[in-house]
């Protein structure tokens, strides 16, 4: 367990030179650069402008900065915004738990549905259910997000008038930040209605953050569950009498899990894609809309920094991954060792 | 069934506790567009900066009268202009209070003090507070304030005198910019003494109308009336600016109550909004110019006949309603027709290809072949520059001109032109302090050699702008101004398209809001029914 685990620990080290190398290339083969792009139409004397990179540090040789990039960012240093001054993991982790909490809530909604849709498609394979159930999933995956964002907030929230428009709480609640986690700072505050508030706002996000998730994970789980399903164990279970549910919950499902679970860590790359458009929807203060404005603006440290630090969330979701496979079915582990 | 009736229920406790407590307090929610980068504005020089530091939080020595570009007293009550318009001395208004917050009680009202501390920031280099927080000062930059200024001088706690290097009329309203905004010098220092000097741009102390309490990036920035603001407590109890970046979600968020007023709307709402029982729809001629400038620096374009042909064979009225689409108005002149000084009595070229034909013939220029440069990025002067490219290419195909759509990015777009590689080029300008100056001079002067597109330089028309700017009167000023756009017209070394149309959603309730024609949004005069 022990080396299964260094090995994967190491594999990491060349993604992550990799992902600087990447985030620090990219931002910098836009056009433009962040003083011109602060300066807008106006007009800036090359001199200023000269001064104003060297100010920022972006007058040395690309191989210089990247080498100070990285020297930094080993010593946990990600860098200064240069829109906002400050520094670059402050402004993140202000951000990340409004994602998090986003996201989370999405993964729940496309679990607790896709899971059991998927199984149930699975063992109703054919029939007009999952039929159904699978052309849904083939409509929700291909939901562009803007459009089924607008499209829910127009009818939920302006037509209907069930749900609020946009924000992460009514605005009459100034709840104090503790955790960051809106969910557990309106309990802790004692405000009245400031959770509901909370929970009312997190509703036509989540469903939009979910759906393509929960799309994914139905399906996949009626593929890997039809798999399994056609094993000469399961023949055996069904033929030794065993209830549906310990043949399908037990037998099956448990070895439906490992791909299903790959596809759910999988998943999170997925989510920070769809963070970006859900979170510029519904003005969701999260790292989604903070780094397409940071690229708009040319905000170099800040989208080299954001960058890496979700490259290192989602590296880290897929190592956990990675190792559940090894919990999961002990075969992977030996094999690898 | 009962998930509705669990929602409907929720939302109307939710509703009921909203006017419940609008009833108690005046709370306006204003729909920004976007995150501040910070609450100096000195520092911090986009139009979303200025909106949630600048306006609410600070006062200038001068100030716009709110909605107009007319400069009014601010912090300084009244203002002397002598030794040949080169010193300007300013009399305070006394009894100015200081916010405070949990870093800062103020000790004392506001004085000279406070004016040294804030320019000098900005202008001297050894500075103590020069490089905090990153130290740019653009506008400050922008608006040459360093090479202007030779002194600023605290003559005693309530006058000071700043004295210019030469005479420069638009300086008075270049005070009344956001970036000249006054911070409080007690402030620095003790921030200074506790070894937290950027706390003076993060929590900000003003002498607005209104003090800032709390920032959620992102999401929303709330402020309080200031009961102690010199002009008044302002009607509102509180202002809410509820950063919401989607135009289309704005407008929803508007339409459901969830604020009171939205800036920057798609221009596709705009019919339905005119529609909406419960929203006034504000519009009023930005303070912009969108134009085609001919590169008069390169024949034929150095004669006038030429350009004026060329104006003629363009139709503006297919370019106003194309490109445009009801938002934006014809534009004659270099100013906007909001800033003091527009000759309404200009005519405009007329649209007519015949005679464009006949004076492009009696110019001796025959199958001319060019090119119009098309800018890649939308600005409000100008939303489809492409689109406007094709147009005109069309219109000059008529009368014999072939020209040749050129576009590059938007920075070495700019450099390209500086650099004369155009032989004619769209582009605009958006104004910063509503003085003619901040147009004529910069864009048409023939000192302004790189952001003059049409490398034009006309010394009657430049004496004129000259002697505008040595004078403080501003009736004088007008007529110069009145003047040289005569000249600009007949010489034609732009064929001006158009001013932009800035609209503003505000729901019913909402009373004295008026549009700034700089586009900032002043609440400190707004109420609520």
């Amino acid at each position: 367990m022990f080396s299964f685990v260094i090995r994967r620990v190491a594999l990491l080290i060349p993604i992550f030179f990799g992902v600087t190398l990447v985030s620090f290339g990219f931002i910098r083969m836009l056009p433009g650069d962040p003083v011109a792009a602060l300066a807008g139409e106006r007009d800036m004397t090359p001199e200023r402008h000269a001064e104003m990179m060297a100010r920022l540090g972006l007058d040395k040789p690309a191989w210089e900065q990247y080498f100070d990039y990285v020297w930094k960012l080993l010593h946990g240093d990600f860098g200064t915004s240069v829109l906002t001054n400050r520094p670059v993991l402050d402004e993140f982790l202000e951000l990340f738990p409004a994602t998090l909490e986003l996201g989370m809530a999405a993964m729940l909604l496309a679990i607790i549905i896709g899971l059991p849709i998927g199984i149930f498609a699975a063992i109703k394979r054919g029939t007009i259910y999952d039929q159904g159930i699978m052309g849904l999933s083939l409509i929700g995956y291909s939901m562009p997000i803007f459009w089924w964002g607008l499209l829910l907030i127009i009818l939920f929230g302006g037509i209907w008038g069930l749900t609020p428009i946009s924000g992460r709480i009514s605005y009459l609640f100034d709840v104090e930040t503790v955790t960051g986690f809106l969910l557990i700072d309106t309990l802790l505050s004692g405000e009245e209605g400031a959770f509901a508030s909370a929970v009312h706002h997190m509703i036509l996000p989540t469903i939009v953050l979910g759906t393509i998730p929960l799309a994914i994970i139905a399906r996949q789980t009626r593929s890997a569950m039809l798999e399994v399903l056609s094993e000469d164990y399961v023949r055996t279970a069904r033929a030794k009498g065993l209830s549906p549910l310990r043949v399908y919950g037990l037998h099956a499902l448990r070895n439906a899990m490992i791909t299903v679970i790959t596809v759910i860590g999988l998943q999170v790359g997925t989510l920070m894609a769809g963070a970006i458009l859900t979170e510029t929807i519904f003005s969701w203060p999260g790292i989604g809309k903070w780094i397409i404005f940071s690229v708009f603006s040319r905000d170099y440290y800040a989208v080299q920094g954001g960058l890496v630090l979700i490259a290192m969330i989602i590296m880290s979701v897929n190592l956990v991954v990675d190792l559940l496979y090894g919990l999961i079915n002990p075969r992977i582990m030996h094999t690898n060792s | 069934m009962k998930k509705t009736l669990i929602k409907a229920a929720l939302t109307i406790s939710l509703a009921v506790i909203a006017s419940a407590s609008f009833a108690a307090e005046k709370t306006l929610v204003f729909c920004s567009e976007g995150s501040p980068g910070g609450f100096n504005p000195s520092l911090h020089s986009a139009g979303t900066d200025f909106d949630a530091s600048s306006q609410p939080i600070y006062n200038r020595l001068t100030e716009f009268e709110p909605g107009t570009t007319k400069v009014v007293p601010g912090l300084a009550e009244s203002w002397t202009v002598t030794g040949g318009g080169t010193v300007y001395t300013f009399n305070l208004r006394k009894g100015v209070k200081w916010h405070s917050n949990k870093h800062f009680t103020p000790t004392r009202d506001f004085n000279a003090d406070d004016i040294l501390f804030s320019f000098n920031r900005q202008w001297k280099k050894d500075h103590p507070y020069h490089s905090v927080s990153g130290g740019k000062y653009l506008y400050f930059g922008w608006m040459d304030m360093g090479p202007a200024l030779k002194s600023i001088e605290k003559v005693d706690d309530y006058t000071v005198k700043f004295t210019l290097n030469s005479p420069d009329a638009p300086f008075i309203s270049n005070l009344a910019m956001d970036f000249a905004s006054i911070l409080s010098a007690e402030y620095a220092d003790k921030m200074a003494a506790a070894g937290t000097k950027e706390t003076v741009d993060n929590a900000p102390i003003g002498t607005g109308p209104f003090e800032f309490v709390s920032y959620k990036k992102d999401a929303v920035i709330r402020y309080k009336a200031f009961d102690a603001y010199w002009e008044g407590r302002p009607k509102i109890d509180k202002l809410i600016y509820a950063i919401t970046t989607d135009a289309t979600v704005r407008y929803q968020k508007l339409k459901a109550g969830e604020c009171h007023i939205m800036p920057y709307p798609n221009a596709a709402d705009l019919a339905a909004m005119e529609k909406d029982p419960n929203i006034n729809l504000l519009r009023q001629e930005g303070l912009n110019v969108g134009y085609l400038g001919f590169n008069t620096s390169k024949p034929p374009f150095d004669n006038k006949i030429v350009r004026q042909a060329l104006s003629m064979a363009i139709d503006k009225q297919a370019i106003l309603d194309i490109v445009f689409k009801g938002s934006g108005s014809a534009a004659k002149n270099p100013i906007p027709p909001t800033m003091w000084s527009y000759n309404d009595n200009i005519v405009d070229y007329r649209y007519d290809p015949e005679i464009a034909r006949r004076l492009l013939a009696s110019a001796g220029i025959k199958n001319l072949k060019t090119d119009i440069w098309a800018m890649p990025v939308q600005r409000p002067y100008n939303p489809n520059a492409r689109r406007m490219a094709e147009l005109i290419q069309a219109d000059w195909a008529k009368v014999g001109v072939t020209a040749e759509i050129k576009t590059f990015e938007w920075g070495e777009y700019r450099e390209r032109i500086r650099a004369g590689e155009h032989e004619s080029a769209l582009l605009g300008w958006t104004g910063d302090n509503g003085d003619p100056d901040n147009f004529m001079f910069v864009l048409l002067g023939c000192a302004a050699a790189k952001s003059n597109v049409a490398r034009w330089c006309n010394e009657e028309f430049d004496g004129l702008l000259r002697d505008a700017k040595k004078t403080s009167d501003q009736a004088e000023r007008t007529v110069l101004y009145e003047k040289a756009q005569v000249i600009f017209k007949d010489e034609a070394p732009w064929f001006t398209i158009a001013h932009s149309v800035q609209f503003r959603p505000v729901r019913k309730e909402v009373l004295n809001f008026k549009i700034h024609p700089l586009g900032s949004h002043i609440f400190k005069y707004v109420d609520l029914k």
